[in-house]
């Protein structure tokens, strides 16, 4: 393992972040406080409970997911697509690292990122409502599993980008729809059973239900098909990713 | 000197379609410097590239130091440091930090006194801790240089390295070719000024085409194709070659005013005495005449002439 030249894209990727923190950092938090104003106050006020949760305190795992997963993608898909486009990827391909390596360091790096953010935006959510957290270290791990998946998807996203347009096309036209689809303000059984059982087919529904059975102990889906969910999705990203080395697609001609 | 680098068979298709590279074998020396020589679309880019890991061979071998280049690609590309032939650098980026991370990129554990050693040696220890976007042209391409001397490689890629820099750069560039040569270190510069590859190279490979048209010392390089220049220069313009002298392979050069002729030193005859008895005969009044030998670039200007032919 070549752990020094890991280290050294990680520590350059981190340090791109903390130098625009402020920024990188601002707008998630403002658009999670107006959620939480918008849907906690004002639509909470009139919905009181789901499944026996504040409805402002049970929209907190989607808000983190949400932010948690468009923020791995665009921060990987981000830090590999720079390098392409300004030319600089010549010297990490020409340098003695195996593409496990490669992708060790910018997708550990950019959920590195979503996972700062997603913890801050827990910390903010304590301004604004009273929540317990029934199993914490299931949180995490969910919280970290998604953070890295996603990441992933947002590194082929990179690989495969050609222009900045296609880069943000992804996260905006695929994924903030699945997301908001996926239960992160509302559970699924609030749906006609027709919905319900078309979400069935969002596997971010099951992210999110495992998420959220991490915070109140109450899921959509049973807890183990959200964990094959999320295994299978790291599973077919990792997959992705090997054979896009292997066969030097878009990176190696 | 043992071989440090074996390139055998090397074949180079393009996604396109396009044959970049028809089957390149050399062998280079350790501690030698050797200068490719080509003109743009040679494919000296995409022969470094395909030896460095940036793009794949369609089929042949390239060892470094015994190792192959894919399947033991870790050994193989430790010992090389690359200068791209485009200035790619993150605009951001620190001059120092920039050049650290070469370092540990190539698994090399930090330290700082060698990486500000490089720094000094490219005068850009004043700049450190300047960012990168902050810097002038040629010295982006310092930066460059020191990084692909980060790691300390035993073989130093160079492509195109002067193409449009500054006569200072150049001589400390050589200087640190020379520096590297003494310390045992294999240079492999690509280069279309026949200059250089003249001032620095010990052997020059001339490449046209995606071949290696041949690789020689540079020194038998130019005795071997020792040919001489003569210049008749006339005292009144001409249009174009007479009739009477379309025999002789001349060119016409200064807009009418020389009429080039080359020859073979070594050649038994050398043509001189009866072409001047023909110009003078076809009625054309000499000015000067003047001989010089040829440079690389005439060697050069004659194989490629010779393949294009070779080709039709
Ligand atoms: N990625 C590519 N796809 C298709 N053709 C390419 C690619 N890169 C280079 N070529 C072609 O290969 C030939 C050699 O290019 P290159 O190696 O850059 O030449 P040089 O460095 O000698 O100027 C050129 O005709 C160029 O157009
Ligand atoms: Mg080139």
């Amino acid at each position: 393992m070549n752990w020094s030249a890991i280290w050294a894209i990680y520590t350059f990727e981190m340090t791109r972040f903390f130098r625009t923190i402020s920024q990188s950092l601002i707008s998630p938090v403002i658009s999670t406080s107006l959620y939480f104003v918008v849907f906690g106050a004002a639509i909470g006020s009139r919905i009181d409970e789901v499944e026996g949760v504040q409805y402002g305190a049970f929209i907190v795992p989607g808000l983190i997911m949400l932010t948690v997963m468009t923020q791995s993608i665009s921060a990987a898909s981000f830090g590999i697509y720079f390098p392409k486009f300004i030319g600089t990827i010549y010297e990490v391909l020409s340098a003695p690292m195996s593409f496990l390596e490669i992708v060790m360091g910018y997708v550990g790096a950019a959920a590195t990122k979503a996972l700062f953010i997603g913890v801050i935006i827990l910390i903010t959510s304590f301004f604004f409502v009273d929540i317990q957290i029934a199993h914490p270290l299931a949180m995490a791990a969910f919280l970290v599993l998604t953070c890295v998946s996603f990441a992933l998807f947002g590194f082929i996203i990179g690989i495969w980008a050609g222009n900045f347009e296609q880069l943000q096309m992804v996260p905006l036209l695929i994924v903030t729809p699945l997301v908001f689809l996926g239960g992160s303000f509302y559970s699924v059984s609030m749906l006609p059973p027709v919905w319900q059982t078309i979400s069935m087919f969002n596997p971010v529904v099951y992210l999110i239900s495992g998420f959220r059975w991490a915070f109140f102990g109450v899921a959509d889906v049973p807890i183990a098909l959200s964990l094959l969910a999320i295994g299978g999705f790291s599973g077919v990203c990792l997959a992705t990713v090997w054979w896009i080395f292997k066969s030097g697609w878009r990176i190696r001609q | 000197m043992p071989t440090i680098l074996s390139i055998k068979d090397l074949r180079k298709t393009y996604d396109s379609g396009f044959e970049a590279l028809k089957s390149v074998s050399l062998d280079i020396e350790e501690g030698e410097i050797i200068a490719l020589l080509g003109p743009n679309g040679a494919g000296k880019t995409t022969l470094i590239s395909t030896i460095c890991g940036i793009t794949m061979p369609t089929s042949g071998t390239v060892t470094v130091a015994g190792h192959d280049t894919i399947k033991d690609y870790r050994a193989a590309r430790s010992l090389i440091g690359l200068v791209p032939q485009e200035i790619a650098l993150e605009p951001f980026g620190r001059v120092m930090s920039t050049v650290r991370f070469s370092r540990g990129l190539f698994g090399k554990p930090r330290d700082d006194a060698a990486v500000a050693d490089i720094l000094k040696r490219l005068s850009l220890w004043d700049k450190r801790d300047n960012q990168i976007h902050e810097l002038s042209g040629g010295m982006k391409r310092r930066v460059l240089i020191a990084k692909a001397l980060a790691h300390e490689p035993r073989i130093l890629f160079l492509d195109e390295p002067t193409a449009g820099v500054d006569v200072e750069l150049r001589k400390d560039m050589w200087a640190i070719v020379e520096k590297l040569r003494a310390d045992g270190v294999t240079t492999i510069l690509t280069t279309h000024y026949i200059e250089e590859a003249e001032a620095i190279a010990d052997r020059v490979g001339v490449i046209a085409n995606g071949e290696i048209l041949l690789v020689e010392d540079k020194d038998k390089l130019m005795v071997r194709m020792g040919q001489k220049q003569l210049d008749v220069q006339l005292s009144a313009q001409l249009k174009h070659i007479p009739q009477a002298l379309t025999k002789y392979d001349l060119d016409l050069k200064d807009e009418g005013w020389t009429l080039v002729y080359r020859y073979d030193t070594k050649a038994e005859r050398t043509g001189i005495t009866q072409l001047l008895t023909d110009v003078s005969s076809a009625g054309l009044q000499l000015r000067d005449v003047v001989t010089r030998q040829s440079s690389l670039e005439d060697i050069f200007v004659s194989l490629v002439h010779k393949d294009a032919e070779d080709a039709a």
